[in-house]
């Protein structure tokens, strides 16, 4: 109603300074509207909340866990960490079972389907199953190698990957979860050694989660720095007013915490069941209605914006948040993986040794391990009409006579009340498939038998390890499939300045050009509509041009 | 040169200069936002062209007003008298320097050509403009209305319609503005309110 009456207002005003002026006073309005522009800066920085730093962990927190004799002591392992831990926090490694973040399971409520690291199947290093030993570096657990682990024992669960404030406690890959307790080649064949893990100086300097510890394995998703996601690298460690609103260290300096909330060690905000929309205004602390806290509208509601721009929150029935204040991803220094094509891996030099080449960035461009990379940064999204559910091709899945498998696809319908446009990276890559049971490949990359293909680039041989290992089949013929999957894009929110305006969708050719189930202003059109509507203005034109041509010679002839 | 009489009078003059300047404006900054070209770039076209649509919905408020309680509403009751004759003297006379047919007072300042134009501008043209202009830009307030049953892409395509249909009498009004007794001396009238009538 607010708006209602500011324009009226205006309207009144307006009409006043034509009564005054006649028709100069119309010139005052273009500056009137101008200076209530939705770019304007707002150069008022929010006062800086040092409360989450990790530098100030050991401040904030009641407890010294140095001074507690449980802790002076030497470790031998991991596990004896955590029992360590367990004796005070008695309940801790429960809680932590019931997490997909122990599981490396989730079944999704809507779609059946079962997902979880353990199930799916991506387009980077493509699958867990047969590669525990690796993948397990970002397993909460140690000791998951094979089939044979223990979900159940308690001690089984690391702690300190995620309560570590040292930075000094790193899973590598290869130790199936384990830190190196002896000093160790890393990375292999590089000829520097990572000193043994002082898991007692680690134990003792164990604090709240942090950006750090959370990002040790979400900003390295998919083998590397920034690979993955496209919104999530290691520049939000220390990001400034560009790059993240909201985790700007020297502003907001959020935690991952802060909007990824936590109870019992249960984690929200799963990109497994994301919420796409939600129309629930401001979450109110306690309220304990189940809803996912990491959302936009949890802390800004869905009419976000000032009145003053009333349209603005007008959209907020259509479009995601996101839309508009990500206007791209991997917006950091670090540029993010944009395709992978295994179908070219293996290429050895002239000795038979492993080829790498490298961008002019630096960043490897092909591996004989793994095939060819292309990277990008300030990447423009994809938008689709998305309302939460995503449906995956799982293993056993058939992909038969398809030339591109969508590894996952955001569902949504357009227009619809429960379907908003969202940002998602796509990410394209081109991996085996088995082409006798028409489903796609599991297969051993890494370990250090004979059928892994990072040791000696053998596709069937390594395909028939990886599907024996999953109870599946193998027909013994294999081909490269193009896939692609979908992430969504949601963290590095960019200041208000270089959110979308309007006409980057608002015309023809923009941002939403291929979005279905809305009218956009600016890019639709009735084209007959148009063409008739200037064709008779045109035809009214000439028609006049004519008849005044008439006039001007009859009289001329006249004279 | 002939007698003079007055025909518009000050609110008249500054009601049609007001409403001629917002109108053009609407169509500059209307037609950007649907997409035909870019001038002030899609959101200050918006906001422009929402500020003067609220401008000429007050300035329509006293010009309502205006109309019933001077009667001059009555300057645009249609009558078919002497149409054949007009139409035939823009077809014909006018370039023969024929007598004008019409004849104007201040009781019937317009020629049957122009009362059925301007009826139909404020019968049809405006209406539809208004009516679908008001619900596009209450688009966000139709399901709490009860009218979610409405598509933005028939609005929005009704008000292009009637944009046109403007355009169209804009470019007719502008030219036949010159086919007075004069070509000059319907301009001058709607500026110092005087006609020239022979």
């Amino acid at each position: 109603m607010m708006s209602i009456r500011n324009t009226l207002f205006l309207a009144f005003c307006m009409t006043g300074l034509m009564l005054i002026s006649t028709i100069a006073g119309a010139n005052v309005q273009p500056t009137a509207v101008a200076a209530t522009d939705a770019k304007a800066v707002d150069k008022t920085a929010p006062a800086p909340d040092t409360s989450n730093d990790t530098k100030q962990e050991k401040k904030d927190s009641t407890a010294d866990h140095s001074k507690f004799k449980e802790l002076q002591r030497d470790f031998a392992s991991g596990p004896e960490v955590t029992k360590a831990c367990l004796e005070c926090h008695t309940e801790a490694a429960k809680q932590v079972q019931h997490t997909k973040h122990w599981t490396w399971e989730y079944i999704n409520p809507t779609t059946k389907q079962k997902l979880g690291k353990k199930n799916v199947i991506n387009n980077f290093c493509t699958s867990v199953t047969s590669n525990q030993t690796f993948c397990s570096a970002c397993h909460v657990g140690y000791g998951w190698s094979d089939d044979s682990f223990d979900f159940t024992k308690e001690e089984n669960v690391d702690c300190v990957v995620c309560h570590d404030t040292t930075g000094k406690y790193k899973k590598l890959p290869g130790l199936s979860g384990h830190p190196n307790y002896e000093s160790m080649e890393w990375p292999p064949h590089s000829g520097k050694f990572r000193d043994a893990t002082d898991l007692t100086k680690i134990a003792q300097n164990v604090g709240k989660t942090s950006r750090q510890t959370c990002g040790g394995c979400h900003f390295y998703g998919g083998g590397g720095n920034a690979v993955k996601h496209g919104d999530l690298d290691n520049s939000l460690v220390d990001p400034g007013h560009y790059l993240d609103v909201h985790m700007e260290t020297e502003g907001l300096n959020f935690s991952c915490g802060k909007c990824h909330l936590s109870d019992s060690h249960e984690v929200t905000g799963s990109r497994y069941a994301p919420t796409a929309v939600d129309t629930k205004g401001v979450l109110m602390r306690g309220k304990a209605d189940g809803r996912n806290p990491t959302t936009c509208q949890a802390c800004h509601g869905d009419r976000p914006h000032k009145p003053e721009h009333p349209k603005l929150n007008e959209h907020t029935d259509k479009i995601a948040c996101q839309t508009c204040h990500i206007p791209e991803y991997a917006r950091g220094p670090v540029a993010t993986k944009m395709t992978w094509d295994w179908s070219t891996a293996g290429k050895l030099d002239d000795k038979g040794h492993r080829v790498q080449v490298r961008g002019s960035d630096g960043r490897v461009t092909y591996d004989s391990k793994k095939g060819d990379f292309t990277y990008d940064r300030y990447v423009i999204p994809e938008y689709v009409w998305f309302n939460g559910d995503i449906k995956y091709t799982l293993f056993g899945d058939k992909v038969k006579g398809k030339d591109l498998v969508k590894i996952n696809e955001f569902q949504g319908t357009p227009g619809s009340p429960d379907s908003r446009i969202w940002p998602i990276k796509t990410f394209r890559g081109k991996q085996p498939y088995d082409v006798g049971n028409d489903t796609l490949a599991i297969f051993h990359t890494a370990g250090k038998d004979d059928s892994a293909y990072w040791g000696n680039y053998d596709w069937e041989k390594a395909i028939k390890f990886g599907m024996e290992a999953a109870g599946m089949p193998f027909s013994g013929e294999y081909k490269f499939v193009n896939t692609e999957m979908s992430w969504p894009i949601t963290h590095m929110v960019a200041p208000k300045a270089d959110a979308l305006s309007c006409q980057q969708c608002h015309t023809k050719g923009g941002r939403l050009e291929g979005i279905e189930g809305v009218y956009i202003p600016g890019r639709d059109a009735n084209p007959w509509i148009d063409k008739l509507g200037l064709l008779i203005a045109l035809l009214a034109l000439i028609g006049v041009a004519i008849h005044g041509g008439i006039r001007i010679y009859m009289s001329k002839r006249g004279e | 040169m002939g007698e003079r009489i007055y025909i518009f009078k000050r609110f008249e003059r500054f009601w049609h200069w007001t409403q001629a300047f917002l109108i053009m404006f609407m169509m500059l900054t209307g037609f950007e936002v649907h997409g035909l070209y870019s001038l002030f770039g899609f959101e200050d076209a918006v906001a422009y062209h929402t500020f003067a649509a609220w401008a000429l919905i007050t300035l329509w408020v006293f010009a309502i007003f205006w109309h019933f309680t001077t009667g001059e509403w009555k300057q645009y009751i249609p009558t078919m008298d002497k149409v054949d004759a007009m139409m035939k003297y823009y077809l014909t006379g006018i370039f023969t320097h024929a007598e004008h047919p019409f004849r104007q007072t201040t009781l019937t300042k317009h020629n049957p050509l122009q009362r059925l134009a301007y009826l139909g501008v404020k019968l049809m043209i405006n209406p539809l403009i208004w009516f679908t202009g008001l619900l596009y830009l209450f688009y966000s307030s139709w399901d709490s209305w009860g009218l979610s049953w409405l598509s933005l892409e028939w609005i929005a395509t009704f008000h292009v319609i009637g944009a046109f249909m403007m355009l169209i009498f804009f470019i007719a009004h502008i030219y036949l503005a010159t086919a007075g007794h004069t070509p000059t001396s319907h301009i001058k009238a709607m500026i110092t309110g005087w006609e020239e009538t022979d």
